[in-house]
């Protein structure tokens, strides 16, 4: 297994606030990898600095060995927390966007899910729910067929019925070689489709582990793992 | 056909005996060719790694054979299975005794309450 991703003494600092502080990592590829730690604790900013709409204060984060930028973008699909799509437009305007910006976006991915969710491909954004809107977002991150997938915080808006066919849209597009990172304080939601988790908290890394190694060491789920090492 | 998974101990553990029991029954026949992994983590709702692993053990234990080309399928071999249902078998009925044990019950109680029970389901 290579690296597709790792950090070195990775810092970023807002003002006098440390966001990230100092951390290293290295995740493998082919897994599906979740990024979990309660509000604030620096996940988000770790996705942003992946995806270079950040720079690190000091230290470095790299994908697939290089650092984030035009090369990266390519390798790349980001489902950022905030949604940044024009609400003018309609959805299939939007798949044609897509089409134009990435080469390995596949369109009729796009409208096989679309159809799944009965969404309809000539609404705008702007007459869509949150909820919805969530929905087409993910659609057109999991359309393209990137190496790796950064997906912060997809679950949190929509429907459990929706969540569960988001989780099974993210187990069926996502192939051997790509790696995906959930972002999440959903656990429970999501549990049984990690690999492998990263615990952050306060822009540290507290625990890297294997899924099942949490299961047979500690003999609990990481939702409740999660609970106890966060607890309030 | 549900597929129910605790929390409490590991999901690759918990697929092979479901699995299993999946073959005992007869869900999936002797000889009979197995969904691709993908497909099978898809149904379960787990990562394809996960399933993998589960088939891998499986496949050590003889209950799946593997072909070069054409996927996984159920082993024809009868006796293997009958092996594996013996061994799940006595682990069940282990665990049942361990906690009989804790409940103060001696064993010729325990046989007598398993025979009476087993009486009681014939009527």
């Amino acid at each position: 297994m290579s690296t597709i991703l790792e950090c070195h003494d990775l810092t970023k600092k807002f003002g006098s606030k440390v966001a990230v502080s100092a951390i290293n990592l290295k995740l493998e590829r082919g897994q599906i990898i979740g990024l979990l730690g309660p509000n604030g604790s620096g996940k988000s900013t770790i996705m942003k600095l992946a995806n270079e709409l950040l720079t690190p204060t000091s230290g470095s984060i790299l994908i697939g060995g290089m650092k984030p930028g035009i090369e990266t973008k390519k390798i790349v699909s980001y489902l950022p927390e905030k949604t940044y799509l024009n609400d003018w437009m309609r959805v299939h305007q939007i798949i044609e966007l897509f089409s134009d910006f990435y080469a390995d976006f596949k369109p009729e991915k796009a409208y096989d899910m679309l159809k799944s969710l009965n969404i309809n491909p000539d609404d705008k954004l702007k007459t869509m729910s949150k909820g919805t809107k969530e929905k087409v977002q993910l659609i057109l991150v999991m359309s393209r067929e990137a190496e790796l997938y950064l997906l912060d915080e997809p679950i949190g808006g929509v429907d459990p019925a929706a969540r569960d066919y988001i989780l099974q849209t993210i187990l069926h597009n996502y192939n051997e070689n790509a790696t995906v990172i959930i972002s999440t304080h959903l656990i429970s939601d999501i549990e049984n489709i990690l690999d492998f988790v990263v615990f952050i908290n306060q822009g540290q890394v507290v625990l890297t582990s294997s899924v099942d190694d949490i299961r047979d060491e500690k003999g609990k789920s990481v939702d409740v793992l999660f609970r106890e090492v966060f607890k309030c | 056909m549900p597929w129910e998974l605790k929390s409490d101990r590991p999901i690759y553990t918990q697929l092979i005996e479901q699995i299993e029991l999946l073959i005992f029954s007869g869900v999936y026949p002797l000889g009979s060719k197995l969904p691709s992994v993908r497909d099978m983590a898809q149904e379960a709702a787990v990562n394809p790694n996960t399933m993998q692993r589960a088939l891998v053990k499986l496949e050590e234990d003889g209950l799946i054979i593997t072909h070069r080309t054409s996927g996984r399928s159920i082993t024809e071999d009868a006796r293997m299975v009958e092996i594996a249902k013996t061994k799940l078998a006595q682990k069940q009925i282990s665990e049942f005794l361990e906690k009989m044990q804790l409940m103060g019950f001696e064993q010729t109680e325990i046989l007598t309450i398993i025979d009476n029970m087993v009486k009681e389901m014939k009527k």
